[in-house]
C-alpha cells in the first residue's frame, strides 16, 4: 500500500517575532483523519505551530504544504485554502454583534456561498450536534463559555473543513464546562475528523490522540503514540514538563 | 436689576422662527461630515503613507484652529481668491450657509474620523482572526465585523460630537446667518434686553441638546443589545 500524500505537512520550518526566533526546523506531516495533540510549556511556540498552517501567522523558513497547494506570499486564494482549515481559538472569538444561528451562517454565506436556507439548515444541524439547537438566536454575551466555545466548534464545522486546528479550547473555561467542550470534541475524533489540538487535557489526549507531539523553546522535543508518551518519555524536558502537569 | 417676563413669552417664539434654519446647518454638516469622516478613516486606516499623512495634516489643522477662525476664512477669504470665485462652487462660498456649512463639515469631519478610528482600534483582533480562519477576506471582515462592532462602540463619543455640533451651529449667526442665535442676537439689538433673551435662548438649546440625546441614547441601545446579558 502507497503510504496516503499528508494533508498537511510541514518542512524545517522556522518563524521569527522581530530577532527571537519562536519557532526553529519544526518537521511535522499530517495525514487524513490523524489526530493530533501538542504539548509544551507556555511561550514553548504551540499557537505559533498551528498559527502558521492557516497562516494567520507566516513562516519565514521551510515550507508549508496544504494538500497540493503551499503557502507563499504568491498564494492566489489564501481563503480557499483557509476554508479548508476549520480554527478554535482560547478565546472563542465569536462575533459578538450577531445571533449564533448569524455566527454559523456569515462565512457559509461569504465564502462558500451558500443560500440562505441551506446554511441555515446547516448551521441547525451542527448546533444540534453540539446540543444547543435552543440558543440559536440569542448573542453570545448571553452564553456561558462552554457553550460560546460549542458554537465556536459549531461555527468551523458548518465550513465542512478538512482540518480542524485547536489551540487551548479549553484552557479560558470554567472547570465545570470543560467536559462539555471536549465531549464534542471527543465526538469528532470518533468521526474521523483531522484534528490537531494544542492542549494540556491529558485524558483527552490518551483517549483520542494517535500522535502527542511535546514543544520546548520552538522545537518539536518529543513525538510518540500516548501510550509511550506518558509511560515512557525519553527526553528529560519531557518528564519535567508531564511531571509538573500530571501533579495536578 | 428686573426680569421681564412677558418680554421672554414674546421673543421665545420668535427665536423659534430660527430653529428649522439651526436644524439645517446641524443636520447637512453632520451627514457631510459624516462622509468626509469616512473617507478620512479609510486613509488613515489605508496602510499607505500617501494617503494616511495628508489626511493626518487635515485632521491636525482642522483640529487645532477654532472652528469661529475657519468660518471667517471661508467666509471672508475665500471671496478674495479669483479661482474661488471663477470655480463652479463660487454658489456655495458666496452664501452664508454655504459657508457655514462647508466650515461646520469640515471641523466635524476631522473630530469625527478620529472618533471613528478610535472604534475600529477598539474590534477586538480576536474576532478578526475568527473570520481571517473562516476565509473571510480583508474586505468582507471591514464590512461584516469592523465596521457594525467599531459603530458601537464610536457612538457614545460621536453622540458628544453631534451635540457640541448643534451649539457650534450658532456660531453662524457670525456670518449673517439668522439661525435661533442670530435672531436673538438681533431682538437683542431692538430691545437692549440682553439678559432676558440670552437666557431663553440658552434653555432653549438646553431643550434640544436633552432631546438630541435621548435620540441618540435610543439608537445606543439599539446598537448595544447584544452586549446585554439578560434576553
Ligand atoms: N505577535 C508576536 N510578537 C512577538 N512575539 C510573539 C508573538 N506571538 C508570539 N510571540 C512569542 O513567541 C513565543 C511562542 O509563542 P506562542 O504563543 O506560540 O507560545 P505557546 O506555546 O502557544 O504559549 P502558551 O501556552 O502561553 O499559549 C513566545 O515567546 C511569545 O512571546
Ligand atoms: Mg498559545
Amino acid at each position: 500500500m502507497i503510504s496516503p500524500q499528508p494533508l498537511i505537512r510541514m518542512q524545517n520550518v522556522g518563524k521569527h517575532f522581530g530577532t527571537f526566533q519562536a519557532l526553529k526546523g519544526i518537521n511535522l506531516d499530517v495525514i487524513k483523519g490523524e489526530r493530533i495533540v501538542v504539548c509544551g510549556p507556555s511561550g514553548s511556540g504551540k499557537s505559533t505551530m498551528i498559527r502558521c498552517i492557516n497562516r494567520l501567522e507566516k513562516h519565514d523558513e521551510g515550507r508549508i504544504l496544504i494538500g497540493d497547494t503551499e503557502l507563499t506570499d504568491q498564494i492566489k486564494d489564501l481563503n480557499a485554502v483557509r476554508r479548508e482549515i476549520g480554527m478554535v481559538f482560547q478565546s472563542f472569538n465569536l462575533f459578538p454583534h450577531m445571533t449564533i444561528l448569524n455566527n454559523l451562517m456569515l462565512a457559509q454565506k461569504l465564502v462558500r456561498k451558500t443560500p440562505k436556507a441551506k446554511a441555515r439548515d446547516i448551521a441547525m444541524r451542527y448546533l444540534e450536534r453540539v446540543k444547543i439547537p435552543e440558543q440559536a438566536d440569542k448573542y453570545p454575551v448571553q452564553l456561558s463559555g462552554g457553550q460560546q466555545q460549542r458554537v465556536a466548534i459549531a461555527r468551523a464545522l458548518c465550513m465542512k473543513p478538512e482540518v480542524m486546528l485547536f489551540d487551548e479550547p479549553t484552557s479560558a473555561l470554567d472547570p465545570e464546562m470543560i467536559n462539555e467542550v471536549l465531549e464534542v470534541m471527543v465526538d469528532l475524533a470518533r468521526e474521523g475528523m483531522t484534528m490537531i489540538c494544542v492542549t494540556h487535557e491529558m485524558g483527552f489526549a490518551r483517549s483520542v490522540a494517535d500522535r502527542v507531539i511535546f514543544m520546548d523553546a520552538g522545537e518539536i522535543v518529543e513525538e510518540a503514540d500516548p501510550e509511550t508518551f506518558f509511560k515512557t518519555p525519553q527526553h528529560e524536558r519531557t518528564k519535567l514538563f508531564l511531571s509538573q502537569i500530571l501533579s495536578h | 436689576m428686573s426680569f421681564d417676563l412677558s418680554l421672554i413669552v414674546e421673543t421665545v417664539p420668535k427665536m423659534l422662527a430660527g430653529v428649522g434654519l439651526t436644524f439645517q446647518l446641524l443636520g447637512l454638516s453632520a451627514f457631510l461630515g459624516l462622509i468626509l469622516a469616512i473617507v478620512l478613516l479609510l486613509m488613515r486606516i489605508s496602510g499607505k503613507w500617501y494617503l494616511d499623512w495628508p489626511a493626518q495634516l487635515y485632521i491636525y489643522v482642522f483640529r487645532g484652529t477654532p472652528i469661529l477662525v475657519q468660518i471667517f476664512i471661508i467666509y471672508y477669504g475665500f471671496p478674495q481668491l479669483e479661482f474661488i470665485r471663477e470655480s463652479v462652487l463660487w454658489p456655495i462660498f458666496r452664501d452664508p450657509f454655504g459657508c457655514a456649512v462647508v466650515a461646520l463639515s469640515l471641523n466635524t469631519g476631522a473630530y469625527v474620523s478620529e472618533i471613528l478610528r478610535g472604534g475600529v482600534l477598539g474590534v477586538d483582533r480576536g474576532v478578526l482572526e475568527a473570520g481571517e480562519a473562516l476565509g473571510l477576506s480583508t474586505t468582507q471582515r471591514f464590512i461584516y465585523l469592523t465596521t457594525p462592532i467599531a459603530t458601537r462602540l464610536a457612538l457614545p463619543a460621536y453622540g458628544n460630537d453631534i451635540i457640541s455640533l448643534l451649539k457650534s451651529t450658532a456660531l453662524a449667526s457670525t456670518i449673517t446667518l439668522m439661525d435661533m442665535t442670530g435672531i436673538a442676537r438681533t431682538i437683542v439689538a431692538q430691545t437692549y434686553a440682553p439678559y432676558e433673551i440670552f437666557i431663553s435662548l440658552a434653555i432653549i438649546y438646553m431643550i434640544l441638546t436633552f432631546f438630541l440625546q435621548k435620540f441618540i441614547s435610543l439608537i445606543e441601545a439599539y446598537l448595544g443589545r447584544y452586549t446585554k446579558r439578560e434576553s
